[in-house]
């Protein structure tokens, strides 16, 4: 009798703790700046988890992509008591200090796609293992041009914290034995603009006239440098891969130019995203290697350790575009 | 005969003292915390307004010799390049063991010897228009914080750098406190010392200044080292807010800064305009921003409202005065087609 | 009396011919930066690469032709990067809408849309007296914001343009590429509107002293507007082009890009303050800006040294040229008939 009597307390209790929790919260997330077609679909994936979830997302973008900008931002969302924010970070230091700041607010931090110091983010939602990606890439480089020859990296900006952690895997790949005919010559900075994209690219082209591929991981940087190499007519001379939006990317990939490239879906990416947010604010996880959730439609996800330091979950493996598949996908982002 | 006089003092009435520039910035601003508190009920508060200062008082250190520099008739868009140069040095230097304070102090030399440089390329050729020396340093600055980090950022900066951004005294956030010291000094030696008439007097009529005894080279090289000095303190404070640095921060500064000084009521043509306008200025679209963002206003809209703003501005200003934004004396236009004016009774 | 006059004369012909050679510094400049980059890379001076940076110029080139009408008004203009995007946007968003719509239409577009917002800065600084910088300032950031709002954060990419788009910037006319050919077409015509045109004229006498030109007749306000209007046309049209150059429309094309532009004016010497510049020395600033994104890529240094290398580069042309005026005028003062 006494026994049934407290579980229903209990069950009461956890049922008017729970409802609380579910009061209109706010969940936002921060994108690295506007008018950007991969932030704008992670943000919408976003968006839809947290709203099936019974919530309220907020979804911000700075008008340039820099750190004082976001830092700004996460000050008014502050002043706005979210519950979380998941940044998707211009800098991976710059942000520490208003992060903390958010922390000490009570809000819920963590970082997505584009990581933060693991000082300043609770986890980090990865697209795909960057080891992986860097592994995947190379390997993609190699086959293309048969195992020997000169390649190149053509990257967004100096300072782009994931495209550098993916440029230092490709390097620590390229050491393995099965790579020594295969020479990394330059790494280029196409800043993430078109014309210093096509700039950086002719002349990798002329400085190197003996290059077989380049490797540009990074949307801006892969479609200009498919433009450049067919302008020029050189399918099948010098090979083209990397990361990159299947809408941006179709052209080359029906013309030959680039016979596969890798990217993964933002859309599921930022879903994922609001699955840890509000696993997080409901102290279901803590952001500890090890813990579990489940992310709507996508399944259950386990944190694991982050090559940085901190934790991380990852969505899956890198997915290959080429010419099968292409045609269904130029239209979904 | 009768004697005829020509008066050359404006005639004080308190329609004419409210109807100046910089009252009306102060209704803009009025306004803008108006609208701002209607749209969210997380403005209004004191934590809430005066805590959000620290987002935009970065800024507002280079709006106070920028309004020399304008109203000198010259134009620096150098001054985030040189911000970020100050800021890498610093960095670097204490992570290279250089006790903090030294490391502050190299930062607002580098700041200072980067605003010599430009004012000695200034003074040294002539012929160059400031636009084009500023413009060639702001990419050389920024290029040498290049070299120096290349792509690494640099902080790990000691416990107490922080208290500088994100501090406060009672409240009271320290950088604005040390603005608000800076701002008094900045309009003490514009209207107050005889440096601020000679300013004045060269953006006027560069050539009457010289040939009346003003060392316009000192006085150029002297502005251009003081916007030099407060980019350090700029990048000091930006610094102290991100908690590391590198060579790609403060970009863009240098338009928002000549927009907060041009909305503030100084015209780029030189001469003219007063300290109280621009701080205003940053005030506005310092809370503008704010306010807009607690209501979560995309980025897309907020270029719209800001752009709108600063020209809707300005075109109420200029209907209302005109270009001149301190009426001529009466009889001066006369004077000056060489006619002579009636005589006042 | 007759000789003050002689010496007045004398000291006339000396300025102009100082004035002549202002671009002779300029161009030996330009010699020394090719043979150097030619030393450090031997595929700077081919014909593949001479192509290939004509053709990255030429939008460049466009720009800086409306930028140097603007300039010699003693105006600016901050807003033509985001009347690119706009431009540029709108066109692509039309074309992928109706996909069998002629090509030279997307350019009539384009450049309707730059002429609209050009006419807007028009009004505000001719008729309302708003000064140019806040002018462009403000609209700057309204048409930047009117391309994000319009594309609704997405971009256009190259599969859902025409090719007829797409050959616009990679086609040829009379054996040169389309984008240099127009370059030179607009070259031309500006050569022949500032020099043999009562209109081009006019336009340095406002920079020069608007309050002269004012009263002499001149229809100052008139002429402001048209100076912003032109400017507006070309920034559309170098954004119909842009995009067909990169064949992809984003939002945030060309930002920042006015600095380019304003960067080549005044290297080839147009004054910031009005009255001044010659297309010959526009044609220099804008090869030498042109070479500088050419070939910083391929001379092998390290990225991190391009841009300072690029600032010393402007600087040293800047502080060059105005050696070589010096001492053009030191020398043929010293040769003046007494």
């Amino acid at each position: 009798m006494r026994k049934s009597f407290l579980r229903t307390i209990m069950v009461l209790a956890i049922m008017t703790v729970a409802a609380t929790s579910l009061v209109a919260q706010n969940y936002a997330i921060v994108f690295k700046n506007t008018g950007n077609p991969y932030g704008e679909k992670q943000m919408a994936g976003f968006k839809t988890g947290i709203e099936e979830q019974g919530f309220q997302a907020i979804l911000r973008a700075p008008d340039q992509p820099t750190a004082e900008a976001q830092i700004s931002i996460i000050q008014q969302l502050i002043a706005q008591k979210v519950a979380s924010i998941c940044i998707v970070g211009n800098d991976f230091d710059a942000l520490t200090p208003v992060l903390n700041q958010a922390t000490a607010a009570g809000i819920k931090v963590f970082s997505l796609d584009s990581s933060v110091n693991p000082a300043a983010r609770l986890t980090h939602v990865n697209q795909a293992d960057s080891v992986k990606i860097g592994q995947t890439l190379v390997q993609a480089a190699y086959d293309m041009i048969g195992g020997k020859g000169e390649i190149a990296i053509l990257s967004a900006t100096s300072q782009a914290s994931n495209q550098n952690l993916w440029i230092s895997y490709m390097k620590q790949e390229l050491t393995l034995p099965k790579y020594k005919n295969v020479k990394l010559v330059k790494v280029a900075y196409g800043d993430d603009l078109r014309d210093k994209s096509v700039s950086e690219t002719e002349g990798l082209l002329k400085a190197y006239p003996n290059l077989k591929c380049i490797i540009a991981p990074t949307t801006v940087g892969v479609a200009a440098a498919g433009k450049v190499l067919t302008d020029k007519g050189l399918k099948g001379k010098v090979f083209l891969t990397g990361l990159g939006l299947p809408s941006e990317m179709a052209t080359y990939i029906e013309n030959g130019v680039c016979p596969y490239m890798f990217l993964w879906n933002p859309i599921d990416v930022g879903y994922l995203g609001s699955y840890v947010a509000t696993a997080l604010v409901g102290g279901k996880i803590t952001g500890a290697v090890g813990d579990k959730f489940s992310a709507g439609r996508l399944g259950n996800y386990t944190i694991t350790k982050a090559p940085d330091g901190g934790t991380e979950v990852l969505l899956g493996p890198p997915f290959k575009f080429d010419k099968s598949n292409i045609e269904e996908w130029k239209t979904v982002y | 005969m009768s004697e005829r006089s020509i008066s050359v003092d404006r005639p004080r009435s308190l329609k004419r003292f409210f109807f100046q520039w910089e009252w009306l910035l102060v209704l803009i601003l009025i306004a803008v915390n108006v609208i701002n508190s209607t749209l969210s009920p997380y403005y209004l508060n004191f934590g809430s307004l005066v805590g959000s200062t620290n987002s935009f008082l970065d800024m507002a250190f280079l709006v106070l010799p920028m309004t020399f520099v304008i109203i000198l008739g010259n134009i620096d868009i150098s001054v985030a390049s040189t911000v970020a140069l100050s800021a890498v040095v610093m960095a670097v230097s204490f992570n290279a063991g250089a006790p903090m304070p030294l490391a502050v102090a190299l930062c607002l030399v580098v700041g200072t010897a980067c605003g010599l440089f430009n004012g000695l390329i200034m003074v040294k050729f002539k012929e160059l228009s400031s636009v084009i020396v500023t413009l060639a340093t702001m990419i050389i600055f920024r290029g040498i914080a290049y070299v120096i980090l290349e792509d690494q950022a640099s902080g790990h900066f000691p416990a107490w750098y922080s208290f500088l951004a994100w501090g406060s005294v009672r409240h009271v956030p320290f950088i604005l406190m040390v603005f608000a010291v800076c701002a008094v000094a900045f309009g003490l030696l514009l209207h107050k010392t005889s440096f601020g008439r000679k300013v004045f007097a060269m953006g006027n009529n560069l050539t009457a200044a010289r040939y009346s005894g003003i060392k316009t080279d000192s006085v150029v090289v002297a502005v251009e080292a003081l916007t030099g000095l407060m980019a350090g303190f700029t990048a000091l404070f930006l610094t102290s807010r991100m908690g590391s640095t590198r060579p790609n921060v403060a970009q863009g500064y240098e338009l928002s800064v000549i927009a907060m000084v041009v909305l503030g009521g100084v015209s780029t043509s030189g001469g003219s305009g007063r300290i109280g306008g621009p701080i205003l200025a940053v005030f506005i679209i310092g809370y503008l921003n704010y306010g807009l963002g607690l209501v979560n206003t995309t980025a897309n809209v907020l270029l719209i409202i800001v752009g709108s703003l600063l020209i809707l501005s300005v075109l109420v200003l200029n209907l209302r005065f005109g270009r001149n934004r301190h009426p001529a004396p009466p009889g001066a236009k006369m004077i000056a087609r060489g006619k002579v004016p009636e005589e006042k009774a | 009396m007759s000789g003050e006059m002689i010496k007045g004369t004398a000291r006339a012909r000396v300025i102009r011919s100082g004035e002549g050679f202002r671009e002779l510094g300029l161009l030996v400049f330009i010699a020394i930066l090719c043979v150097a980059f030619q030393l450090r890379n031997h595929s700077f001076l081919t014909l593949a690469n001479i192509k290939d940076l004509l053709d990255n110029t030429a939008i460049l080139g466009i720009l800086s032709v409306g930028m140097t009408l603007v300039l010699i008004t003693g105006g600016i203009d901050l807003s033509i990067g985001a009347t690119i995007a706009l431009a540029g946007m709108t066109s692509a968003l039309t074309g992928m809408v109706i996909p069998a719509i002629n090509p030279l239409l997307s350019i009539l577009e384009g450049m309707a849309v730059g002429l609209v917002i050009g006419s807007v800065i028009g009004l505000l600084v001719a008729r309302f007296n708003i000064l140019p910088i806040i002018a462009t300032l403000g609209l700057m950031n309204i048409v930047r914001g009117a391309t994000y709002i319009e594309s609704g954060g997405a971009w256009v990419s190259s599969y859902q343009m025409s090719d007829g788009f797409k050959a616009l910037s990679t086609g040829t006319t009379l054996g040169v590429n389309n984008l240099v050919f127009i370059a030179l077409v607009i070259f031309v015509l500006f050569w022949y509107f500032v020099n043999h045109t009562k209109t081009g004229r006019r336009i340095y006498a406002i920079g020069s002293n608007p309050e002269a030109a004012d009263i002499s007749g001149i229809p100052r306000r008139r002429l402001l507007w048209l100076v912003y209007a032109t400017m507006g046309v070309l920034a559309g049209l170098a954004g119909v082009l842009w995009v067909s150059k990169f064949a992809s429309a984003q939002g945030d094309t060309a930002l920042g890009y006015e600095l380019n532009v304003i960067a080549a004016c005044v290297l080839g010497g147009v004054s910031i303050s009005g009255g001044s510049g010659k297309a010959s020395g526009l044609i220099l600033g804008v090869i030498l800006l042109g070479m500088l994104n050419n070939a910083l890529p391929l001379i092998n240094v390290s990225p991190f040294w391009q841009q300072f290398i690029q600032g010393v580069v402007i600087l040293a042309a800047v502080l060059t040229n105005v050696a070589v005026k010096r001492n053009n005028i030191r020398l043929a003062l010293r040769k003046r008939a007494i």
